[in-house]
């Protein structure tokens, strides 16, 4: 299968502290790929660094064949990377149709000047990426809360909003950083679901940080563990789970 | 004018309180053009815009461009201190110290409304601050640029990864509240004439009723501004007109005194710290 994504020999330190260590992987086009580890082993630290808000200090990211390590954040989201936060972060103080119109900025295809001189074709578009927000909200099942501020929806909700932001951008590659921390089982139920959907109807590569088991066993391909910065196993679910170094190092600290 | 601190403040979070210079640069540059050069009013109006617009760029790309990443919102703002001061000084360098105007944009007899004159040049900055609001009012709603710049208030952290160049918007933050500053100085100036020093003291009223409106609300700028207005012709109509300028002042540490959570507040120094 076609590789999307590819991490070779990543390090990263915060002031002496290393937080990874040599980590490779390999993340496949269509795959649902998840990587688990402990608190505090470096899976946000390295979905930072794939996304380009931190900047490693010595590896290689390659993003569809092409050497990224160095690009700034905007650029990755152009070439096709999309994600969400830990913590969400929505913009809070626009309406949860904007928070989705904001995400079809970068397939603009037109220059600064442009907004002086075409009033009729920039309000085209604006009539146009309001018809395509609106069917993403259809598509995530938020049509109903469209003119709600974002910061005035539950947790659950800003989680599925980011997820919806990030596909108007129309990624190739998402990544979700604990898409379901702070959700019921019910809304767990439902992200679930969401993710299969963007990947088995759009077709979207998912990397995808999470500590719910139950869930990750249920979607994912293929699990990747962290372990204090560095990649201690790699496998099918049923493999993962059975692997003891993952059971010692993981499950042990869950207790 | 309290416009234009909304916009970079919208934007970036920064209180540009070279604000008030960009006003002089559109009243001066106006008189330049207009009388110096002879240009039509039409020309010598873009021109102008351009200048302005020219030194939002610079002012953003040599200042503030290569402090953020320092995030640090105190030191920014005093940068936009001595910028300040180096543009009052090439101004005075250029036009000297003296005071300029040029004639009002239409001829004709001032209006007389509820007994109180009204030249038709009030009537014109009134209109062009009305049709700059809905303007900006529009592209910051109803645009995908605007938006973005909204975006990048809010979480310049999500922006950036919603493939929004940051520094971009930053830029271009800077280049609209300068021009609209500028616009602001054109119209006022054949009113209040525009000397080099002017800058401060119209910084300190815009800023004023930006904050009396609400920092971060045009809306909120325009009413203060009004309000200001209001509050300072009575002044100066009962008490003495020399008391007009310091009227803002007294409103502005009255503001900030009472309410200063809202400006250097926590919240605020966040939004910063995330671009
Ligand atoms: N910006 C930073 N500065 C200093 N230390 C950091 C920074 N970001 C992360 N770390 C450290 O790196 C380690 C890994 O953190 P993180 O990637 O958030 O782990 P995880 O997401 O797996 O829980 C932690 O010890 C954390 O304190
Ligand atoms: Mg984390």
């Amino acid at each position: 299968m076609e590789i999307i994504l590819q991490l070779k020999g990543i390090h990263k330190s915060f002031g002496g502290l290393k937080t990874l260590t040599d980590v490779n992987m390999t993340v496949k086009k269509g795959e649902i790929h998840a990587l688990i580890g402990p608190n505090g082993a470096g899976k946000t630290t390295l979905l930072n660094i794939i996304s380009g808000i931190e900047s490693l200090d010595k590896g290689t990211i390659f993003f569809k064949g092409q050497d990224i390590s160095r690009f700034p954040p905007y650029k990755r989201a152009i070439l096709g990377m999309g994600r969400t936060f830990q913590h969400v972060e929505v913009f809070g103080e626009m309406t949860v149709k904007e928070n989705v119109m904001v995400g079809f900025y970068l397939r603009k295809n037109r220059g600064f000047v442009s907004y002086i001189f075409s009033l009729p074709e920039v309000k085209k578009e604006e009539k146009d990426i309001e018809k395509k927000s609106l069917e993403i909200l259809d598509y995530i099942a938020l049509s109903h809360k469209k003119d709600f501020l974002a910061k005035n929806l539950t947790i659950g909700e800003q989680r599925i909003l980011e997820i919806g932001r990030a596909l108007a951008t129309t990624p190739e590659l998402l990544l979700l950083d604990e898409p379901a921390a702070g959700l019921n089982i019910r809304e767990t139920k439902t992200l679930g679901q969401l993710i299969r959907k963007i990947r088995d109807e759009r077709g979207i590569t998912v990397l995808v940080v999470e500590h719910d088991m139950e869930l990750i066993m249920k979607i994912s391909d293929i699990i990747t563990v962290l372990n204090f910065g560095c990649v201690i196993a790699e496998g099918g679910p049923l493999e993962i789970q059975k692997n003891s170094e993952v059971i010692k190092a993981y499950l042990g600290e869950e207790d | 004018m309290g416009i234009g601190f909304n916009i970079i403040y919208n934007s970036t979070s920064i209180i540009n309180l070279a604000q008030g210079e960009f006003v002089v640069i559109g009243g001066l540059g106006m008189w330049y053009f207009l009388e110096a050069v002879k240009l039509p009013f039409p020309l010598a109006f873009i021109s102008t815009i351009v200048v302005a617009a020219v030194a939002g760029l610079l002012m953003e790309r040599l200042t503030i461009r290569p402090l953020m990443k320092k995030l640090d919102l105190l030191l920014m703002i005093m940068v936009t201190i001595s910028v300040s001061i180096l543009i009052r000084g090439l101004l005075m360098f250029k036009f000297g110290k003296e005071p300029y105007t040029y004639p009002p944009f239409t001829e004709g007899e001032p209006i007389v409304l509820f007994g109180a004159v009204i030249t038709q040049q009030i009537l014109w900055v009134i209109g062009i601050t009305f049709l700059s609001i809905v303007l900006l009012y529009l592209f910051f709603n109803k645009t995908l640029l605007g938006r973005a710049m909204k975006a990048c208030s809010i979480d310049a952290k999500a922006a950036r990864l919603m493939g929004i160049n940051v520094s971009q918007i930053v830029m271009l933050s800077f280049v609209i509240s300068a021009v609209v500053g500028a616009i602001g100085g054109i119209a006022i100036t054949p009113i209040s004439l525009m000397e080099y020093d002017k800058g401060p003291m119209l910084a300190v009223k815009g800023f004023c009723a930006a904050i009396v409106g609400g920092l971060g609300k045009s809306r909120g700028a325009v009413f203060g501004g009004f309000l200001l207005g209001i509050v300072e012709s009575l002044t100066a109509g009962y008490l003495h007109s020399g008391f007009k300028d310091a009227v803002a002042l007294l409103i502005l540490l009255f503001v900030l005194f009472f309410k200063p959570a809202g400006i250097f507040g926590s919240k605020e120094a966040m939004r910063l710290r995330k671009l």
